[in-house]
């Protein structure tokens, strides 16, 4: 008889086997890790071949056993041929699991490593790296912070570099302006904390075991009041799966949907496959969970605020950004900053891509102007005039600079009269018509502390000159004024006075040069918020395009349960919370509650936390301090790289390594869903295979393993993995992307990076709002707003309901027309954590606490790295690297305080030792300390101690922005130095409420 | 013979470190016979930034200054060292001897920038080799100066009389020309580290109204002689730069046709930011 296509396949399968073990060592290594049979076979037994492993040996023959021990069957031979047959088509593949044309049947344990040998055939003799004549050899991998070469020898990694080109790498792009010719370097910058990576990938704090609390007994004692005081105790990795595993089973099987948290931080290490947004969001989906549910952590301001006037939802209300460094350097006479250091926050993940199209404005003649209450970094490189508002009084500020350009006729009323609605209601407003009082300098100097001089001079000179708004650290937003008490108000305030300025017209625009190059949009690779290989759809953007040029197995999320993260506590503690949606799809998601719990779902008894970020990052956070403790979290796993930030109120710890230590594959700044098109911060658009550079340390594994390793013990590592490795979803990323047609698989792993070539001049982007700003059709690529959103016709006008720049939006006059805190047209309302707060009496100065300088949030500070030493990060006083609090030299004085001293930062919240820094980048009644260390070190019992880790959000205000909100506010709190006497009592007042629960035997409702 | 130079301008740098971190990633954790024996995992700074800030709220200036070993032609390292243990290699970088060096704690001392760091535990001097070893592998430049940002750092490889010309060109200037150790790293803008300024902010009232006064004259003089002059810009400010410190008693005399003269005396020790000047 003729073999059938499908037997031949199963023939040549045994083929390849049997060479791959004798061709590869590690191919033979892995065959003894097994004993067991493997049966290939057509559903009805009608044709198949067995495979038996043992002791490292393969044994074949054709034909059906019944004692194999995993079986993968196929509905027929023709449809096993089709799905065998090279070059395999994944979405076939996927639609043939889908439609039960292919099923598999085993324990958890052999199916998996069945399939993954049998992919093993394709990627055991791959070639990595390039070979150094040292002997080393040079891998590439991609940091938060920018791309990198790693040098390893050995086994070690010797050195991290920035990527230099070479020749064959293709050229940059270059802008003629001022009769000057312009391009960038042909290199990669990388942010300090990207250089740092060696010094934390070896530190002495990496979590390299399982571990659990010494005093943490899953069938007995659980003394969840030790959480944070107790120690830990190593443990194997089965005994950790199994307590997790038999944990999720029980709160399952005990309580019902809903009893699992999951918690991440808003980053992690880079790599589209490894990114908590996909893999985690893969498992997560996979076992069920109560989402808690992020705040816009970084946009706030634009998000509840600025999408009102212009849209950009999708955007997370920052603008579109397309063309901006061109137009900038060719057209506009001035740059505003305002809250804006981009020279400190790298656009997030820009590490100093912008930093050299800035060093341009030296020799331009385009003026500069700064506000920012700190001195920033951006105004030391660029110089410039300086303005130093109160925090939390932008608003008022920018209010004046529109009171003056109404009284001295300075705006653009053609553009107001056409291309905006509703300016006579704000103008109203303004000049005191409507509430009698008139946003006039004097009034702004009183609030701002700016004097009226300056801010007149300011408003004439902005309208005087083609101006730039530059706000927040990308131009558009982001971070600074958008996280205080009144970010939604000065964000609200930006859109409106470019709209009196014209936005969009030439040299007129928001952007400071961190947005904006002529890159290429129309290479496709995948931004990270396209979730990898989280198969969701509904938090992720795979929807967008990834889903269908990667198909993989959905997946969804049953509980519909959320916690709105800033309320996380309370959840635990009293078990209830409010707060709203971060939901992008359109300007009306936002007005979405959140009510916790929700109907018929369990309330939360374990969380599952990714990381220790939270202690660091989240306001007021001693009331994490008190939810931890609480016996209402029966279980708490953390999955951590560092022992660090809350890390340590674990039960059980699962030891995860770095992006180093693991393959996986990303673009430089690529970002997709809010932030499309990121790779505009770049000069050049760099996409790396990420090496596994060296072995995972100690006995920590990537977090997709620890995943598919507890998925083999709920039945679901199949559906989690789809029977690959994490290399194999790499290759499916690179194959869903259009890096296959510019660079072969085989190269792209030797070499680990490519250059997108930048775009022909001819064919770059236009510059924002160009189209809008002369009434045509949206014609950059953003494809948003969704095409329902559009009022006319569709790419006709923004998203707003007028589809004009609204001073009086209408989405908030169908919302809440009388909401005090977020009218329809923006008005200012001292902050409620700024001047005007009672407490300041207590508690005088206005601490300031943007994201770091030299770590990424938590990430690259603590764990003995290499910041330490630097002086502007960490200061090194008796011991320990203290974290750095700045103070004015007159305020120091009168506290006798001088640098070097530790101070006790403190208010009712909590009590942070810092070491103080005397500056005259500050004026009096300010203070300056970055958020986000990594550490948090009580000194005696948590929440009821000082903290000499760092962590300044201790003391900021948990209240959201406005009510109608889920918006941190964090950015500025109200507190007092004074030199630390050496007390580590402090206690906070989230212990004593607690403790006041717990008294009570109940939950008390909140404040 | 071509030889290295380094080129610092104080004007570009803005303390992002990566220079100090390249440093440390380079040498903790490696150990390069011959060059360099493995740098502590804190405490050295082998590339250091100082910082500078000039004048108060709201005009100030903040400069910073990488320090690094200089690589001098006439190293007072070497004439201290014993046993050969600092040698000049004919590229012109400056290597203390991992090996011969020990116990050798006199070369910290003797160098007059502070750039030499000693290993507690090895009994070490230790600084800055240049990456000699990777320029010796065939790198183009020290990671140093791949690493910056803006260009703050420049490794120039060439003949001393072309260094010479690049120094006249573009105004360079040894760190501490006291030192006299013919160094091999050069600054730029050295003046925002080592100079003084008197700023101000000048206003009126006019029709009324507190405003900045832009376009008013503003002269320094110590004595009779005119030692600067500015014109104040639209917000009324203006900063007259390149002062020696503590170099006494300055008058500042502010002027604008159709309002008061005003004159100011000031006694410069550091930067003086002075208080509001109103014409009036």
């Amino acid at each position: 008889m003729t073999l059938s296509r499908f037997s031949l396949i199963l023939w040549g399968l045994n083929a390849l086997l049997r060479y791959c073990r004798l061709r590869h060592p590690a191919f033979a290594e892995k065959l003894k890790e097994k004993n067991f049979t493997a049966q290939m076979k057509t559903a009805d037994n009608s044709e198949g071949r067995w495979f038996r492993f043992e002791n490292g040996r393969i044994t074949s023959g054709a034909g059906v056993r019944a004692d194999a021990e995993v079986v993968l069957a196929f509905k027929n031979a023709k449809i096993a041929a089709e799905l065998l047959t090279p070059p395999i088509d994944q979405q076939r593949q996927i639609d043939a699991i889908k439609d039960f044309k292919l099923a598999m049947h085993g324990p958890d344990e052999l199916t998996s490593w069945f399939t993954r040998l049998i992919l093993l055939t394709q990627t055991v003799g791959w070639k990595y790296g390039m070979a150094q004549p040292d002997g080393a050899t040079r891998y590439t991998s991609m940091t938060n912070g920018g791309p990198v070469f790693v040098y390893v020898k050995d086994g070690k990694i010797l050195r991290i570099t920035p990527i230099v080109f070479d020749g064959s790498d293709p050229e940059p792009w270059t802008i003629e302006a001022r009769g000057k010719t312009y391009t960038p370097p042909r290199k990669t910058t990388l942010a300090p904390h990207g250089q740092n990576f060696k010094s934390i990938i070896y530190a002495p704090n990496r979590c390299l075991y399982p571990m659990k609390r010494v005093d943490f007994d899953p069938n007995g004692e659980r003394n969840p009041e030790m959480r944070g005081v107790s120690g830990y105790e190593r443990i194997s990795w089965d005994e950790a799966l199994d307590i997790v595993a038999n944990e999720i089973k029980r709160m399952k099987r005990e309580h019902g949907p809903g009893a699992i948290a999951s918690s991440h931080g808003s980053h992690h290490t880079w790599g589209n496959i490894g990114y908590y947004l996909s893999a985690n969001f893969r498992f997560m989906n996979a076992i069920g969970h109560t989402e808690v549910h992020h705040n816009p952590d970084s946009w706030e301001g634009w998000y509840w605020g600025a999408t009102h006037h212009w849209g950009y939802s999708l955007r997370v209300g920052q603008c579109e950004n397309y063309g901006t460094v061109e137009d900038c350097l060719q057209n506009c006479d001035m740059i505003v900053f305002w809250s804006a250091n981009p020279e400190a926050t790298s656009g997030a993940y820009g590490a100093f891509e912008g930093t050299v199209r800035r060093q341009w404005l030296k020799d331009s003649g385009i003026k500069i102007v700064h506000i920012d209450p700190y001195y920033n970094d951006t105004a030391q490189f660029l110089g410039g005039k300086w303005i130093a508002p109160r925090p939390t009084t932008s608003p008022a500020l920018g209010m004046a600079l529109a009171h003056v350009w109404i009284k001295e006729d300075l705006y653009d009323k053609d553009y107001v009269a056409t291309r905006t609605k509703g300016f006579d209601v704000w103008k109203a407003y303004l000049t005191g018509e409507e509430d009698g009082i008139p946003k006039t300098p004097e009034w702004a100097e009183q609030e701002t502390g700016v004097p009226a001089r300056e801010i007149r001079a300011l408003a004439r000179e902005w309208a005087k000159h083609r101006t730039y708004l530059g706000a927040g650290g990308w131009g558009t937003g982001h971070g600074g004024a958008c996280r205080n008490a009144t970010g939604i108000q000065w964000a609200r305030v930006c859109v409106c006075l470019m709209a009196m300025q014209g936005l969009g017209k030439p040299g007129v625009n928001f952007g400071n040069l961190q947005w904006g190059t002529p890159v290429d949009f129309n290479f496709y690779f995948p931004g990270y918020a396209e979730g990898g290989m989280s198969g969701d759809m509904e938090h992720t953007a795979m929807a967008v395009q990834l889903f269908q040029r990667m198909p993989q197995l959905p997946t969804i999320n049953t509980p519909g349960q959320k916690i709105p993260r800033m309320q996380f506590p309370e959840a635990i503690l009293e078990g209830k919370a409010e707060g709203y949606m971060w939901d992008g799809k359109s300007i009306e998601h936002q007005f979405r509650k959140i009510v916790y719990p929700m109907p018929g779902h369990a309330k939360v008894r374990m969380l599952y936390k990714y990381g220790g970020s939270a202690i660091a990052t989240m306001p007021d956070s001693n009331r994490w301090v008190a939810a931890y403790r609480s016996p209402n979290l029966e279980f708490v796993v953390n999955q951590s790289i560092w022992m660090e930030g809350e890390a340590q109120f674990a039960d059980v710890i699962l030891p995860a390594c770095t992006n180093f230590e693991r393959p996986d594959i990303s673009e430089w700044a690529g970002l997709g869903g809010y932030a499309h098109h990121g790779q505009m911060q770049l000069n050049h658009r760099v996409i790396v295979f990420q090496h596994k550079c060296i072995e995972p340390l100690g006995e920590s594994r990537s977090d997709f393993e620890i995943f598919n390793d507890i998925c083999k013990r709920l039945g679901l590592s199949a559906y989690f993995s789809e029977g690959m490795t994490e290399l194999d979803w790499v290759k499916r990323q690179f194959d869903g992307s259009d890096l296959p047609g510019a660079i072969s698989w085989k190269e792209f792993i030797r070499k680990g990076y490519y250059v997108v070539p930048a775009e022909e001049e001819k064919l770059r982007a236009p510059a924002s709002f160009r189209w809008f700003a002369e009434g045509r059709k949206k014609d950059v690529p953003e494809p948003h707003p969704l095409p329902s959103d559009y009022t006319e016709e569709f790419q006709k006008g923004l998203q707003t309901q007028s589809g004009l720049i609204e001073f009086e939006c209408e989405s908030l006059k169908r919302f809440d027309a009388n909401d005090p805190e977020r009218p329809p047209i923006v008005k200012y309302n001292p902050a409620f954590e700024g001047i005007h707060d009672p407490r300041r009496t207590k508690y005088p100065l206005q601490l300031l606490t943007p994201h770091p300088r030299y770590s990424f949030h938590t990430q690259g500070d603590g764990k003995d790295s290499f910041l330490n030493d630097i002086p502007d990060h960490r200061m090194l006083v008796n011991g320990h690297y203290y974290w750095i609090v700045r103070l004015n030299a007159k305020d120091a004085e009168v506290r006798g305080i001088r640098t070097g001293d530790l101070v006790k930062v403190h208010n009712e919240r909590g009590a942070v030792i810092c070491a103080a820094r005397i500056t005259n980048r500050l004026p009096s009644g300010i203070a300056h300390g970055y958020e986000s260390s990594a550490n948090y070190q009580p000194l005696g019992e948590p929440g009821r101690t000082v903290d000499i880790g760092g962590c300044l959000n201790l003391l900021s205000p948990k209240r959201s922005q406005v009510k109608q909100a889920h918006s941190m506010a964090s950015a500025a709190a109200l507190v007092e130095v004074e030199v630390w006497d050496g007390n580590p009592e402090h206690v906070s007042e989230a212990a004593v409420a607690a403790e006041r629960r717990a008294r009570a035997g109940e939950p008390v409702p909140a404040q | 013979m071509e030889k290295w130079n380094l080129i610092v301008d104080v004007g570009e740098c803005t303390n992002c470190n990566l220079c100090a971190l390249a440093c440390q990633d380079e040498y903790v954790g490696n150990e390069w016979p011959g060059v360099a024996a493995e740098m502590p995992k804190h405490g050295h700074r082998w590339i250091d930034i100082k910082r500078k800030e000039r004048g108060q709220p709201p005009l100030v200036d903040v400069a910073y200054l990488p320090v690094m070993c200089q690589h001098c032609d006439d190293a007072p390292c070497m004439k201290a060292a014993t046993g050969g243990a600092v040698t000049k290699r004919p590229d012109g970088i400056v290597i203390i001897d991992p090996v011969k060096a020990k116990g050798q704690r006199q070369i910290v001392d003797a160098c007059p920038y502070g750039a030499v760091y000693w290993n507690e535990e090895k009994q070490l001097p230790q600084a800055w080799p240049f990456d000699a070893h990777l320029l010796d592998a065939g790198w183009k430049e020290p990671r140093a100066a791949t690493a910056c940002p803006t260009g703050a750092i420049r490794a120039l490889k060439v003949e001393d009389g072309k260094m010479a010309e690049v120094r006249r060109a573009e105004g360079l200037e040894e760190l501490d020309p006291a030192a006299s150790t013919r160094p091999r790293v050069w600054y730029k803008n050295l003046h925002r580290f080592n100079k003084c300024f008197v700023a101000g902010t000048v206003a009126a009232i006019v029709e009324g109204a507190d405003e900045c006064v832009e376009g008013a004259t503003v002269t320094l003089r110590r004595g009779e002689t005119v030692v600067g002059e500015a014109v104040t810009d639209a917000y009324g400010d203006f900063r007259i730069d390149g002062l020696d410190p503590a170099s006494g008693g300055y008058a500042v005399t502010v002027a604008k046709p159709g309002l008061p003269e005003k004159t100011v005396t000031v006694e410069l020790g550091e930067s003086v930011t002075l208080d509001l000047i109103k014409l009036q």
